[in-house]
């Protein structure tokens, strides 16, 4: 329950609060206390540049990037080659004949023309199943194509805040919710999909299977505006689709484990992450208990699992891991 | 609870002027990207508004002759109409069209609809019945309606046949021809006339076409077959004709005819895109439809 409340909180912009003392379990305070003073800055420092990587690909990133550019692929050589495996885009697609549809799409569908049709119902239920399973914000992380783009800018970016050439201007989170709400009303009231009209997953989308296109001026912008102005603006601040299935994801078994044991909250893991409030557990007295799921505005992204130096960030499937192991 | 008390107050202490300043430009930020994204989001509207985004659609599309909201509302922008069409008539609007991006359109004079199909393959595809599955036969289409908008142009008018490829040896287009290929297009390019008053936009009309077959001569086994397969495709007889040759005499001694468009025509656009003459002597109205002609 905890989860589910804590989950939705965040996806909607809220910070959560830390756990008091006696909101903490005793193992957790144990610790805790254990760790007091053990790390001096200079450590932690030390740690940091050890752990900071030698490669610019990491295990996860790269499983990661291979899977959200085979999975574009498959529409475009689907339809390139006319092998009717993957027809349509991302917000609408039939796979070997089955019905999906992108949820959010949908949602601007289903209000705007105030009806549904039961090919959309069965494509809402098969991708809400789909992502539910398989962690809800997976999509943005392993599927949107825009991601990838804006994960290029942001390299850029870091890079040139670096170099203090730029500065990183942050944005109140809960404008994200204010933009759902919006684009949801004036789907409803205008009656048109306001919000597809400038969605640069569709954009992308499209552009990759049926060719480019003017609308990719739009996509330029929005990732010149992150790499000058503020760092993965559109993913954190604006996208619904990003709410959308952070909503989806409340449900998922698919998640990034914490364990506290090992952690020396030196907050590598915040640095890389896409949504950095999903991690606040990470920060010294921010877990309640000693194991802890990441909340579902966490795209499972796995950047963090592979910075972590001590292993405390993991992937799991609730009931299956243990199966496993 | 008495060590509960100092921790809630502890949460709920002030935030240090910086932070306060912090989050009051957070919100100032956060205030003009509203603004901001939601204003570029709804400049999409002023192509609609102007009626810069009206086009001729594929069949199905939920729409009146001047209104196309319901298609907008409808379409999910997914291009699936796109993949299974024979012809590849159909293409996705681009972000001039505002709201209408991603929305299937036709553009009859590079390739219109010829029903090469049959079965109304996009309307089976739509997964959001923005092409309307109410639609059963090609002849039930309302893309829009034909109209002789050159009539001095046109060769038939004229008096004139025509030799040669309809489009020039250039032309992409593709368009089936039952006696060269029942189920595959080929290029019009490849496929050259020799008229003797040109008839190109009768000959070639989707509608004619399926007539003349319903109509054959029942003894001929082969056209009865092509009829037999095309109704099991889903493509009924028309029950009206949709273009008609007919004599006009302007008293000059010259043999003239002149294309009349007919109560059954469905707006597919063949007429323009096959028609030889630069640019096209007949084209489709967007804002008439078979029904709204009946009406008035």
């Amino acid at each position: 329950m905890r989860y589910i409340k804590d989950s939705l909180l965040q996806v909607f912009g809220y910070k959560i609060p830390r756990p008091s003392k006696d909101q903490q379990s005793p193992e957790v305070r144990a610790i805790y206390e254990g760790k007091m003073g053990k790390l001096s800055k200079a450590d932690l420092e030390a740690l940091h540049i050890e752990h900071k990587g030698t490669t610019f690909f990491k295990k996860w990133q790269k499983r990661r990037w291979a899977t959200l550019i085979i999975v574009n692929l498959l529409f475009v050589a689907s339809f390139y080659f006319d092998v009717q495996l993957v027809e349509g885009s991302l917000t609408g697609a039939r796979v070997v004949g089955f019905h999906f549809a992108d949820l959010n799409a949908a949602l601007q569908v289903a209000l705007a023309y105030k009806h549904i049709v039961l090919n959309l119902v069965i494509g809402m239920v098969t991708v809400f199943i789909m992502w539910m399973l398989l962690g809800g914000r997976t999509f943005c992380s392993w599927v949107c194509p825009y991601h990838l783009l804006s994960e290029v800018a942001e390299y850029l970016h870091l890079w040139l805040a670096k170099k203090k050439i730029i500065k990183n201007r942050t944005f109140s989170r809960k404008v994200r919710s204010v933009f759902y709400v919006i684009f949801a009303l004036l789907a409803l009231v205008t009656g048109y999909t306001v919000f597809e009209t400038i969605s640069p997953t569709g954009i992308l989308s499209r552009a990759l299977i049926y060719g480019p296109g003017i609308a990719l001026v739009w996509v330029g912008l929005l990732l010149l505006f992150e790499v000058f102005y503020s760092r993965r603006a559109w993913c954190r601040y604006v996208c619904p689709i990003g709410v959308t299935y952070g909503m989806v994801g409340v449900f998922s078994p698919v998640r990034v484990k914490y364990n506290a044991e090992a952690c020396h909250h030196e907050g590598d893991c915040r640095k890389v992450c896409l949504v950095p409030h999903v991690l606040d557990l990470t920060i010294r007295n921010g877990a309640a208990e000693v194991n802890q799921d990441v909340a579902s505005d966490c795209t499972r992204c796995g950047m963090c699992v592979d910075i972590c130096p001590t292993d405390s960030l993991t992937f799991e499937v609730k009931g299956l891991s243990k199966m496993l192991k | 609870m008495s060590e509960k008390k100092p921790e809630t107050k502890r949460k709920k202490r002030p935030l240090t002027p910086k932070r306060r300043e912090q989050s009051r430009r957070e919100f100032l930020r956060a205030s003009v990207l509203t603004v901001g994204v939601v204003g570029a989001s709804l400049l999409g509207f002023v192509p609609v508004i102007q009626g810069n985004a009206l086009r001729l659609r594929p069949p199905g599309a939920l729409k009146t002759p001047d209104d196309e909201q319901e298609f907008f509302a409808s379409c999910i922008k997914c291009g699936q109409c796109v993949q299974v069409c024979p012809v590849e008539a159909i293409k996705l609007a681009d972000l001039p069209d505002g709201f209408g991006i991603g929305l299937p359109y036709i553009d009859a004079r590079a390739q219109a609809c010829d029903f090469s199909c049959d079965g109304l393959q996009c309307v089976l595809a739509c997964p959001t019945g923005a092409l309307t599955h109410d639609l059963d036969y090609p002849a039930d289409t309302r893309m829009g309606f034909a109209r002789l908008s050159r009539p001095k142009a046109c060769l038939a008018m004229q008096g004139k046949g025509f030799k040669g490829q309809a489009r020039g040896p250039d032309y992409e287009g593709l368009l089936r021809y039952e006696e060269v290929d029942r189920w595959n297009p080929i290029p019009v390019a490849d496929y050259p006339y020799d008229l003797e008053i040109c008839d190109l936009c009768v000959r070639q009309c989707p509608i004619e076409i399926r007539i003349t077959q319903c109509e054959e001569n029942a003894s001929d086994s082969d056209q009865q077959q092509l009829a037999r397969v095309a109704q099991q495709m889903g493509n009924e007889c028309p029950p009206k004709h949709a273009i008609t040759l007919e004599p006009v005499d302007l008293g000059d001694g010259v043999k003239r005819m002149k294309p009349v468009v007919q109560e059954g025509c469905v707006g597919c656009g063949v007429c323009e895109m096959i028609c030889p003459v630069e640019s096209a002597a007949i084209v489709i109205d967007l804002d008439k439809n078979a029904d709204t002609v009946m009406e008035g």
